[in-house]
């Protein structure tokens, strides 16, 4: 091997990648939060006595399910247009997450509601809580306990998928990245130092929900 | 000018699809090895192979699968070897889904009741003979629906070996929205055939699971 490894250009333009960092964490939080309540609703709808809600979600959650975000994002951002619907990179981006997310959260929140036992449904009516406290805090909160892991681990693969809003041009984390290799055409060493950025925040994410869990869950 | 979107464009899309399943079987082929390889020191009962395994799975799945892609892409190189766009995804993607299958099994070969083990054990099997010929065999039962599901999560992940260059539907869509400049129509249809390749196999995984629920 006669390559010699460089790394020195790639620090030395490193602030650039912190600011990728920060659009990165922006938007993961907010995609997180809209698309956890977006699950919720759905999980709700799932469980609603009409049909047509049910099927709709069941559409929904397949029709995401099934097909690739990176073909989701680009039928939102360029195909979209064409019915006079345009947006920009960053609103396509953080739109896509966010549908993309909700399905998959609706899926482990309807699992999740699924297993809290009828009779404490009917304890919690029979105490004469209000059908939106019932839900609130004798359905999703046990059910929030339970599913808890299925959720911090599917916020975190979102958090690297969101990555791929590289390829229509936001400029978070993986664009700097590239943004850097054209610049300094050092490819393998930015690419491997973009990746140790990712794993930090990976990591960052796993201690994050264990705190969460401790805090929110915590047995009185 | 532009080119209308027609029966040629969907052809092209067609044969975009035909290599995406080319792609996927090749890296499914991969995950395949590379997983069973990682399977086996994640469930050994000594610590430090179990660590060091435990470990690079947790590594490889707290990286971005496009980071994997660039990484092989330039990398492959350094070391004198002028693979092809194709070698470079097709390692990358085993190398992400060889993470993800062998944690799948690790579930299923901790869902096998100890008493399996000891029973094997008793019969004067070595430890290696008890995983091969009593614990894999029944762990695969319950491991084939959720590999059945994470088969759907490869086919839609090949989609980012696009971005390498590597011709699949999503790059071939590209190709072909340039030339018709019909977005709409082109990444309608690449998302409608994504969708006809995934969603048998996850009716199909659902199935499997239910049976095997009963």
């Amino acid at each position: 091997m006669t390559y010699t490894f460089r790394f020195a250009p790639v620090f030395s333009r490193i602030d650039q990648m912190f600011d990728g960092l920060l659009l990165t964490l922006w938007l993961t939080g907010i995609v997180i939060v809209a698309g956890f309540a977006l699950g919720v609703a759905g999980a709700l709808a799932a469980r609603a006595r009409a049909r047509w809600p049910r099927a709709a979600v069941r559409a929904y959650v397949e029709a995401i399910r099934n097909t690739p975000l990176l073909a989701q994002l680009f039928f939102i951002y360029f195909g979209l247009p064409a019915l006079g619907l345009r947006l920009d990179a960053i609103t396509a981006g953080i739109i896509t997450l966010i549908v993309n997310l909700g399905a998959y959260t609706t899926e482990i929140v309807r699992g999740g509601i699924d297993a809290v036992p009828r009779g404490q449904v009917d304890a919690g009516t029979a105490l004469g809580l209000t059908p939106v406290q019932v839900f609130f805090l004798i359905v999703l909160k046990p059910a929030l306990k339970t599913m808890f892991p299925a959720l911090a681990s599917q916020f975190t693969l979102l958090m690297l998928a969101s990555s791929i809003l590289s390829q229509i041009g936001v400029t978070e984390l993986f664009h700097m990245a590239s943004l850097i290799d054209s610049a300094t055409y050092r490819s393998f060493e930015v690419y491997a130092v973009v990746c140790g950025f990712y794993l930090a925040l990976a990591l960052a994410f796993r201690l994050l929900f264990a705190a969460i869990y401790r805090v929110v869950f915590a047995e009185p | 000018m532009f080119r209308q979107f027609g029966l040629n464009e969907l052809l092209m899309l067609l044969d975009g699809l035909r290599w995406t399943v080319g792609l996927t079987l090749l890296a499914f082929a991969g995950s395949f090895a590379l997983g069973l390889l990682l399977l086996i020191p994640r469930v050994a009962r000594w610590g430090p192979p179990r660590w060091a395994a435990s470990g690079w799975i947790q590594a490889v799945q707290g990286t971005p699968l496009l980071g994997l892609l660039f990484v092989a892409f330039f990398a492959l190189p350094l070391f004198g070897w002028d693979v092809s766009k194709w070698v470079a995804a097709t390692l990358a993607l085993s190398v992400y889904g060889s993470a993800f299958l062998a944690d799948i099994w690790r579930g299923a070969v901790e869902a096998i009741p100890p008493g399996q083990w000891e029973a094997s054990a008793a019969l004067g099997l070595t430890r290696w003979r008890q995983l091969r010929l009593v614990i894999l065999p029944q762990a695969f039962t319950i491991a084939i629906p959720p590999t059945v599901g994470f088969l759907v999560q490869l086919i839609k992940n090949t989609s980012l070996a696009s971005v390498i260059g590597v011709v699949e539907l999503s790059r071939e869509a590209q190709l072909v929205n340039g030339a018709t400049f019909a977005p709409f129509l082109v990444y309608g249809c690449v998302c409608v055939l994504y969708f006809a390749l995934c969603y048998p196999l996850t009716a199909w995984s659902r199935t499997l699971e239910a049976r095997l629920a009963r």
